[in-house]
């Protein structure tokens, strides 16, 4: 069981002057330290998460009121810019970065009394989906610590389950929260593209990099995701956050319909992950739900189109890593040519390198059509088809990975890793709600039952996932 | 299937602005052939009459008034985090040979 309460409760019990921040912080830090081994963590902000929390006690002393996250420590992936550590993106090319500035979401949480304790592991940039490709350090599974804690938000998903705090932030561009969450067996949750800004977070792939959360209940998830949440001027991309909120949640699924996808289950998946997910959809038509298989004919494209959009993106976002303006830099360099090529050369991981090269061909004058524009014109038919689906179903679901946690190493072939997104980058390229909610158990190892909805319907989403997560325990 | 050669990936790194060893050559050209083999599957599909999705949820031309606005850092904040400056300016390596 979780040391920590609901993190609704935890703030209540700070505000009431019941609990102090400092201990609680001081509770995460150690529990931090005793869990080292599993790499989950680059570096804590212990001095001034220690200095944020006697200023919150101090405001409660006060009589006055620090927020609605009062005194919640939390762990921050290492690609949001945060003070008081490093922000590095677990890349060698931004080792010894000091954030001249804040995320937008991380002066959110902040400014409601949350206190980010420590910095996450993740593959280096976000660009993997096993955090094993960190130019530090490989995350181990808290279940298993031969195996992989997926990614790239590996160091959040492990930290959430080996109880280090209350909860942590991720991104997900491609399914690099809910893989993860599926993988340790933790809540993550994707939102609708927009509605958080990434305004101070490492740039990936921008047509589809969000801003989620992972936690160990749906119910936290959402509390986290509704202080967050809302448009933002330093992010022009962002959309307006629901006017319901998103704690006081519709968690009603009677005689809702949930679409279960043909495709996801079919050969390639583990047969233990097939049937851990049939047995939810079960426990789902139990509880009244309205559960039909469908096929959506264009999924299995998906995957091609999100290997030419993601590096065409990530080839154009790091190009402003070139030496000149800010860390890496060589320091033997005849010219300027020579200085972007060699710091860049150096200073990127093989993983980055793979994708800018891949990003640079598929944008190249005499590809640009076959390559990109293609993508892009496939990229509509998948949304026309999951938008079809939404006219008839609420809820689209099925597994999040086609296996669970695989063992460190064994996906060694860069091709084999991307096949491990075959089932989370769609959501990501249609731009809809996506959340892994624990359905059990397959070998030992958890298994994820993926639960997606239309554009905007995320506090749709959230409170059904709230009423499934408890069909599931 | 793409079937890149040396030559191409030397091409690809030059436009990406990377250095890359002998060794990573023959190394990236495999990976990258096989990776664009896999994605080349897209010429197969039929899109007569779709159009290229740019943005997903909708927004046009977001705009904001043409004014400074403070976001917290100074551009002498900016500037500590510079790896070769004088007197407030970036200093770079020589442009031209």
């Amino acid at each position: 069981m979780s040391q920590w309460l609901p993190v609704a409760e935890l703030a209540a019990k700070v505000r009431a002057g019941e609990l102090e921040a400092v201990a609680l912080v001081e509770q995460a830090l150690r529990t931090i330290q005793e869990k080292a081994e599993y790499n989950a963590i680059i570096a804590t902000t212990a001095e001034r998460a220690r200095e944020r929390a006697a200023s919150i006690d101090a405001v409660v002393k006060n009589g006055q009121n620090p927020g609605k996250l009062a005194g919640v420590p939390f762990i921050a992936k290492d690609n949001y810019l945060v003070f008081g550590a490093e922000t590095t993106a677990a890349s060698n090319m931004l080792k010894g970065f000091n954030a001249p500035y804040q995320s937008s979401v991380i002066e959110k949480l902040e400014s409601e009394g949350a206190i980010c304790v420590a910095k996450a592991n993740l593959d280096a940039f976000a660009h993997g989906g096993s955090t094993e490709n960190s130019d530090y350090m490989v995350t181990k599974n808290p279940h298993d610590k031969d195996r992989v804690p997926g990614g790239s938000s590996g160091g959040s998903a492990a930290a959430v389950v080996l109880d280090m705090a209350p909860f942590a932030i991720g991104t997900d561009t491609g399914g690099s929260i809910r893989q993860p969450a599926s993988f340790v067996g933790c809540v993550g949750f994707k939102p609708t593209y927009g509605l958080m800004s990434r305004f101070g977070v490492v740039a990936m792939a921008s047509s589809t990099d969000t801003i989620g959360a992972l936690a160990r209940t749906t119910e936290d998830a959402a509390y986290v995701i509704d202080t967050m949440a809302g448009r933002d001027p330093r992010d022009s991309t962002t959309i307006e956050r629901d006017p319901a909120g998103y704690t006081d949640l519709p968690t009603d699924i009677n005689g809702k319909k949930f679409g279960l996808i043909t495709e996801w289950l079919g050969e390639g998946v583990d047969e233990g992950v097939r049937q851990t997910i049939r047995a939810a959809a079960d426990k789902l038509r139990a509880a009244g739900a309205d559960v039909q298989e469908v096929s959506i004919p264009s999924l299995s494209l998906a995957l091609a189109v999100y290997y030419i959009i993601a590096p065409a993106e990530i080839s154009s976002n790091l190009s402003r890593y070139d030496g000149q303006r800010y860390q890496f830099s060589t320091p033997e360099a005849k010219d300027l040519f020579e200085s972007y090529t060699k710091s860049r050369g150096e200073g990127f991981g093989a993983e980055a390198k793979r994708r800018i090269m891949i990003g640079t061909y598929v944008l190249s004058s005499g590809y640009y059509d076959a390559y990109y524009q293609k993508a892009q014109i496939v990229r509509t038919k998948l949304i026309n088809e999951f938008n079809d689906m939404f006219t008839k179903f609420d809820f689209l679901i099925g597994p999040v990975a086609p296996t669970p946690a695989f063992k460190i190493g064994e996906n060694s072939d860069p091709l084999q890793m991307y096949l491990v997104d075959l089932m989370t980058v769609a959501p990501s390229l249609v731009g809809i709600p996506a959340m892994s909610v624990p359905a059990g158990t397959a070998n030992d190892l958890p298994v994820g039952l993926h639960m997606l909805a239309a554009q905007r319907q995320d506090r749709m989403l959230l409170g059904a996932a709230k009423t499934v997560e408890g069909l599931l325990q | 299937m793409a079937d890149l050669t040396r030559d191409d990936v030397l091409k690809l790194a030059r436009l990406a602005r990377l250095t890359i060893t002998d060794e990573e050559i023959e190394k990236y050209r495999k990976e990258l052939s096989e990776i664009l083999g896999f994605v080349e599957q897209l010429s197969q599909v039929d899109v007569t009459g779709l159009e290229p999705t740019t943005q997903v949820t909708g927004l046009k031309n977001v705009m904001r008034e043409d004014e400074v606005v403070d976001y917290g850092a100074t551009s002498d904040d900016l500037l500590r985090i510079v790896p070769n400056t004088q007197d407030r300016h970036i200093k770079v390596k020589r442009m031209i040979g």
